[in-house]
């Protein structure tokens, strides 16, 4: 199985990092994993956004033009990549910053409201995590106990301060995802 | 009522796309008001450079040429050459002025080329990410100089605008800064002095503006504006190196 | 072999250079491999090496020149346009016979052109770029875990043929992530020696690196050398990866970037029973004729796909001499092909038809 995951929402929110701890704990599985942001003077203040494939074979194009899940963290994500979603994929829905209903009935719909999520956590920049634990619940694409290895791993030294609340914000995501199935 | 905000009739109704706080645009409405006001809006061809400012051609409402890095000066030499009587400028930045493109700065200047030449120093490259500039002030943190800027290493500061001011063929020289009104309005002079020196045939004309980049600093658009004034001033003094002389006659 | 780590295409270059034995970087901002030189001004001053940022291209290919001239291992690296500006240092470095690395992370253009991945400078690599007659070995790595072999390898034959050597990518290769395994660093002792370079000469003739020959037999006998030099480099250095599965008909040609792109399109086109193969040259110059010659025969027709308007095809058709069709179907200044255009592209040539036309 290759997983071909898009992650799509503005500069800040986390998009790349998000990215990087999921293809992290792919690798960690000893999956083949790629991961590849956009690129470019775009990213100021705009849009960004990631490609991850994660399989049991090398991977061959690590680009994704239609992915078998989507993560949209804004609503202009949504506008540009709805489309793309391959039929009986997992649509993943920032519902805090997305104010409509996706038009596709062919996919799996997740919606997480990740702002309202990680604002009662207490760090609105954990949004990204809640969404990412809630990914990981409902496509098992890796284990969520892999992407808590990797905290680690990705973040730098001087950042461990934050892995306890990433921790918790991947788990309530979790949480939010395994209520919902 | 009195419009204090109007836009220059020689700037295009378009969104620009510099960051928030970045004093790029200043810079650009500093130029289009001096070609307003100076009336020859339709016999002005601007050269834009490679750096942030690349896209300058879809801002000025004139004609313009794109440049290859650096090479901004040569491309306004063949067109003032061609058309002497045609008003050019270029718009420069530092890693496009004082790095890739020292040579051809310097020889335009030496050839008392008539055209005249806005220059950003913003002390980094902005565009390619925040790498050190030649302009980049010792110790400074950038991409590429993760330790500071170590003058054993890779020297000190250039300052352009003295540099320049030691050749004959370079009529008008200044630096100014963008960081308040009351800068920017002195900045406001020094342009327009700079494109009358071209049109009244005097010999090359530069303006170095001490500009903000608050993504590459790593600062707020206010904190980028107050690090201009208190880090970039003490190496980039302000004023006019080189006047017209018949001005420069008391 | 240690453990896999994930890792950026262009930094990984970089660590790649540091465990060949490179010692001195000189390079210039560009986009997209800003990342090489960033890395290297952290690292390299670690492993007591220098990284310099020149003042433009053109300076950084001659502090190279200089460097390799005084016997080091040395690399620049930079994206189309700088290339471009690097091509009279290139010349002259062939023509003195320095061995260096150089990296391209090739971006759209022609002229400032764009910052998105292409395969267009694929001409200016393999036919020497520069004035004169020469050539420099190109590299075309597909995945992050090759690029670092090839870019350490590429030191190795730089040295062997005392020639510059290129490797070439695209913003995605330099961009991406994958795991990959870091060989372990050359031993600084095991480098080659070099009683060639400039190191001043205590004990010794003076060593002179030059490409100045006026007297035009000598200009010609230094030529005949050098095309010796790449007739031997033509022999022993060439590399690809053959795909040649059972019962292929139609065989893809790509290389970098879009020979991954093509093998998404492989997987796909077998799932619906058509079995394809690929001819991934990794070498672009030499260019690789061995696995023409073995498929051949079996082949219906050939299928060049590039991020270019049709570059590397010309080498496909010298290759395959007018033997069966070659078709071409390409995406120019930044935009990567897609699998659908791709398979479009392949259905047409499976009809017979041109999916160029
Ligand atoms: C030959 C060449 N080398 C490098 C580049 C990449 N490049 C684009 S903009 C730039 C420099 C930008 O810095 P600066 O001139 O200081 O302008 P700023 O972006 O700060 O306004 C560079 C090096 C290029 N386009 N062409
Ligand atoms: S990167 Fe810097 S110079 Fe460029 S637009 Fe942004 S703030 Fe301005």
């Amino acid at each position: 199985m290759t997983h071909e995951i898009l992650m799509a929402g503005f500069g800040g929110q986390g998009i790349m990092f998000m990215g990087t701890l999921l293809a992290h704990a792919g690798m960690m599985e000893d999956k083949e994993v790629t991961w590849m942001p956009s690129y470019g003077p775009e990213m100021r203040g705009g849009t960004a956004n990631c490609s991850v494939v994660i399989s049991h074979e090398p991977v061959a194009s690590p680009l994704v033009s239609e992915p078998t899940a989507l993560i949209v963290m804004n609503r202009p994500s949504l506008e540009r990549f709805e489309g793309t979603l391959r039929p009986g994929g997992l649509l993943v829905v920032n519902t805090s910053l997305v104010d409509r209903r996706p038009e596709r009935q062919d996919v799996r719909l997740l919606e997480v409201p990740a702002n309202e999520m990680a604002d009662r956590l207490g760090s609105l920049r954990v949004a990204n995590m809640v969404v990412l634990g809630a990914f990981v619940q409902a496509s098992r694409v890796v284990t969520l106990h892999s992407i808590k290895q990797a905290l680690p791993e990705v973040l730098p030294q001087h950042r461990h301060g934050l892995i306890e609340v990433n921790v918790k914000a991947l788990e309530a995501g979790a949480a939010l995802a395994s209520g919902g199935q | 009522m009195r419009e204090v905000f109007t836009r220059p009739k020689s700037m295009r109704k378009v969104v620009m796309h510099y960051c928030p706080g970045c004093t790029h645009g200043i810079a650009h409405r500093l130029v289009a008001e001096a070609i307003d006001e100076l009336g020859i809006q339709h016999r002005t061809i601007g050269v834009a450079s490679v750096g942030c400012s690349v896209l300058a051609y879809e801002y000025f409402d004139c004609d313009f040429q794109q440049a290859a890095h650096g090479r901004a000066p040569a491309v306004a030499t063949g067109i003032k050459r061609v058309l002497p009587d045609r008003v050019v400028f270029t718009y420069q930045g530092d890693g496009d002025l004082a790095s890739i493109g020292t040579a051809e700065i310097v020889h335009a200047a030496m050839r008392g080329e008539r055209i005249t030449v806005i220059f950003i120093n913003n002390a980094v490259y902005g565009m390619t990410g925040g790498q050190m500039a030649p302009t980049t002030l010792v110790g400074q943190v950038t991409t590429t100089s993760p330790g500071g800027r170590d003058p054993r290493h890779c020297g000190h500061p250039i300052r352009i605008a003295e540099m320049l001011a030691t050749l004959e063929g370079a009529a008008y020289v200044a630096r100014v800064s963008l960081h308040d009104p009351a800068h920017v309005a002195r900045a406001r002079r020094a342009v327009l002095k700079a494109f009358r020196t071209q049109l009244e045939d005097r010999g090359f004309a530069l303006v170095e503006m001490l500009s903000s980049c608050p993504t590459n600093w790593g600062m707020s658009p206010r904190e980028a504006l107050r690090w201009v004034k208190e880090k970039l001033i003490p190496q980039y003094p302000l004023g006019e190196f080189r006047v017209p002389e018949e001005e420069a006659r008391p | 072999m240690g453990e896999r780590i994930l890792m950026k295409g262009n930094e990984a270059i970089g660590e790649a250079a540091i465990r060949a034995g490179c010692r001195y970087f000189f390079g210039y901002p560009i986009t997209p491999q800003n990342e090489i030189p960033e890395y290297l001004s952290r690292r390299l001053p670690e492993v007591g090496g220098v990284f310099l940022q020149a003042e433009s291209e053109v300076a950084a290919i001659n502090m190279v020149y200089g460097a390799a001239g005084a016997g080091a291992r040395v690399m620049t690296s930079s994206s189309s346009p700088g290339i471009s500006l690097k091509q009279e240092g290139l010349s002259y470095l062939a023509g003195a016979e320095l061995p260096c690395v150089v990296v391209n992370i090739i971006r759209g253009g022609p002229g400032l052109g764009g910052i998105q991945p292409a395969q267009s400078d694929y001409f200016q690599a393999t036919r020497g770029g520069g004035h004169g007659d020469y050539r420099t070995p190109v590299f075309g790595p597909a995945s992050i875990q090759e690029m670092v072999e090839l870019v350490m390898e590429a030191f190795e034959v730089a040295d062997r043929y005392r020639n510059p050597v290129m490797v070439v990518g695209d913003g995605i290769l330099g961009q991406m992530m994958e795991p990959v395994v870091l060989p372990d660093p050359k031993p600084l002792d095991s480098l080659p020696a070099k009683p060639w370079a400039t190191t001043g000469n205590q004990g010794r003739p003076p060593n002179v690196i030059n490409s100045l020959f006026l007297d035009a037999n000598l200009c010609s006998r230094h030529n005949e050398h050098l095309q010796e030099k790449y007739r031997e480099i033509c022999r022993r250095e060439v590399r690809y990866e053959l795909v040649d599965p059972e019962g292929a008909e139609i065989y893809f040609v790509a290389y970098g970037t879009t020979s991954r792109v093509v093998r998404s399109v492989m997987n796909r086109a077998r799932e619906e029973g058509i079995i394809t193969g690929l001819i991934r040259p990794i070498t672009l110059w030499p260019f690789p004729q061995e696995p023409f010659e073995r498929v051949v025969e079996r082949a219906k027709a050939f299928l060049c796909v590039e991020m270019s308007a049709g570059q590397m095809v010309e080498d496909v058709r010298l290759a395959v001499n007018g033997r069966r069709p070659v078709h071409f179907y390409g995406r120019t200044g930044g935009v990567v092909p897609s699998p659908a255009e791709i398979a479009d592209a392949l259905r047409k040539v499976l009809e017979g038809r041109d999916p160029g036309a």
